[in-house]
């Protein structure tokens, strides 16, 4: 009897959340899932046409493919780089600096900047004639770069301003290296290691958990990254920047060809999925769990 | 210094040990010199951190310095750091201008008019459902609490496009309820930081309440909540920036320019005035502030919230 109102209570309290899974989340992932195999133009019915959805994808969409490109090289660059950054960047905030704490706060500033104002500053900071960095280069007598007017250079750009927002995964290492136990760092020097070995030997192995954690967060991030390459370079110039997510969006809401863009977001689904899979078994060698 | 080892001992004495001792000896000076070089370290380390500090610095710099500009002074080589003179009234003309205004205050208004009910509903739920995964027994919870947790894994893009449908059919599109109403379900990562704070609240207060007769509703509003206060005061604060921030429903849930958020509002803007940087950056900085201020306050619970979710994650 105890047993069965506890079941109740435990129900009823977890109805929120019950409700808006069935509404918000199993409705739509089947409903997408059903679109995907249907053509259905916003303005009509689907109807189904099997597995013509992804035959076009594969075959005959050349946007699909370089979207795919675009958003691997974006991942598989700037995942390892913020991650070592912020890597780098939280061991040297957790030596004993003056003024740690404005540092810290220096770097971690940017995490507030909302994607859409980051943008737009970008646009004005990477101005190819006039813009701040240019201007900066040409000090060092390097020659301005096309920074958004390239198609090699905007990707490079986009990279780059990720690099910016480092900060939140700076502070969960920071917090990860305070873990680390001072004693493994001394019995280390005592046997002779310099700050390399320091690093690799003990430092790395025991943050690993923590960096395995960020690199998979990292990974799911960047393939959905949407707000900032549409407001700086609308995919452009040459659909160079033109990401995965912007070309859902594309077909969803310009095209308005949902049954092919809920094709498009499945596979979407299906790579993020592998690539976490992937990562995960990739580490079991690799990670130390104490 | 001395010729004093780290133990106290005496050179003298050390040299009286011999050979053993004079390696023992070396070792105590190479000790010594290491802390010069560790201080050489630091010195290092501080140098590039002030150079990385800098660059990390500049955009948010120059966002500032060129709201405060005359426009002849933007694009300025060698550049204009300091504008001179401080023109003040950009800020006045992005509210005001007839022609190239950007709508703040209205912006404003529609963003709280989302914001607040969202972050209400977040929180309210979130802590409902979080108190039955961490405080009542019941036969599936961990398969319930393991479900949110994969939920977290789905992509936004994979459920957005039938949302937007079904919202089409049931008339919300255009409305602020496809951005509002969603919250009061939970959402997954308040839960899961709700949950693992419940959890670790005292068991006694739990027994000792419930031999005074209480039931789940007296503990939850008794108990447990205005114990949370600091897991609330994070979770509140990481809902209202992620709905404040938010860009993509927004985009496509709002057609009507008078209904924009201040994101969209600001992609509007500079869609519509590219070329007004002075005025962009100005409406850029009267969007950041307030997250700035925010974040002040707030400094703790932020950088806690974030590592929290790193660490137990």
């Amino acid at each position: 009897m105890r047993r069965r109102r506890e079941l109740l209570f435990g129900l009823l309290f977890a109805s929120p959340w019950i409700v808006g899974f069935l509404v918000f989340t199993l409705y739509p992932l089947s409903s997408s899932l059903y679109y995907s195999f249907t053509s259905y133009h916003i303005t009509g019915t689907p109807y189904w046409i099997g597995w013509s959805n992804f035959q076009e994808m594969f075959t005959d969409d050349n946007l699909f493919w370089v979207s795919l490109w675009n958003s691997a090289v974006y991942s598989l660059v700037s995942v390892p780089l913020d991650v070592s950054v912020a890597l780098l960047l939280a061991v040297m905030l957790n030596m004993a600096i003056p003024g740690r704490r404005i540092f810290r706060t220096i770097f971690f500033l940017p995490q507030i900047v909302p994607g859409v104002v980051m943008a737009i500053l970008f646009v004005l900071l990477f101005n190819t004639q006039d813009g701040i960095f240019n201007d900066l280069l040409s000090v060092f007598g390097i020659s301005p770069i096309p920074w958004l007017s390239s198609p090699d250079w905007a990707m490079r750009s986009l990279i780059l301003m990720t690099t910016w927002g480092v900060g939140n995964s700076m502070v969960i290492f920071l917090a990860g290296l305070q873990d680390v136990p001072a004693h493994l760092y001394e019995a280390a020097r005592l046997d002779g290691a310099g700050s390399f070995r320091l690093f690799r030997y003990v430092t790395v192995p025991m943050v690993s958990p923590v960096i395995l954690f960020n690199v998979v967060l990292s990974i799911i991030a960047s393939f959905q990254t949407f707000v900032v390459p549409f407001i700086v370079t609308n995919g452009g110039p040459l659909n160079s920047t033109m990401l995965y997510p912007l070309q859902v969006y594309l077909n969803a809401f310009q095209n308005f060809r949902m049954g092919y863009a809920s094709a498009e977001a499945w596979f979407m689904f299906l790579i993020i999925f592998g690539l976490t899979l992937l990562t995960l078994r990739l580490s079991r060698g690799v990670v130390h769990y104490s | 210094m001395d010729n004093l080892d780290r133990a106290g001992r005496s050179s003298a004495e050390l040299a009286a040990g011999g050979a053993a001792q004079a390696v023992h000896r070396q070792r105590a000076r190479w000790w010594t010199s290491t802390r010069g070089i560790e201080r050489i370290k630091i010195g290092a380390v501080f140098l590039v951190l002030c150079a990385l500090s800098l660059l990390y610095f500049l955009p948010i710099y120059w966002m500032i310095s060129t709201s405060l500009k005359v426009d002849a002074q933007i694009f300025t080589n060698p550049p204009t750091w300091i504008p001179n003179p401080i023109r003040w009234s950009n800020y006045y003309d992005a509210l005001n201008d007839a022609i190239s205004h950007f709508p703040f205050l209205q912006d404003l208004r529609n963003t709280l008019t989302i914001t607040v009910p969202a972050v209400t509903g977040t929180v309210v739920s979130s802590s409902i459902v979080a108190y039955s995964l961490a405080r009542i027994k019941w036969p599936g919870r961990d398969i319930l609490f393991g479900l949110i947790l994969a939920t977290m894994m789905i992509p936004q893009w994979v459920t957005l496009i039938p949302l937007y449908i079904f919202f089409v059919k049931i008339g919300w599109v255009g409305t602020f309820l496809p951005l509002t109403v969603p919250s009061w379900t939970g959402d997954a990562f308040s839960i899961f930081l709700l949950r693992q704070f419940f959890r670790q609240q005292p068991q006694e207060m739990f027994d000792a309440a419930g031999i005074d007769g209480a039931n789940h509703f007296g503990m939850f509003w008794r108990i447990v909540l205005p114990l949370a206060k600091p897991a609330l005061a994070v979770v509140t604060l990481f809902s209202f920036l992620n709905n404040w921030t938010d860009f993509i429903n927004p985009l496509i849930y709002l057609s009507d320019p008078s209904m924009y958020t201040l994101m969209l509002g600001q992609y509007a803007f500079f869609g519509a005035h590219h070329t007004y940087w002075s005025e962009l950056m100005a409406a850029d900085v009267m969007i950041l502030a307030p997250l700035v201020v925010l974040f002040f306050f707030t400094q703790r619970f932020f950088i806690e919230g974030v590592t929290f979710t790193g660490l137990r994650g």
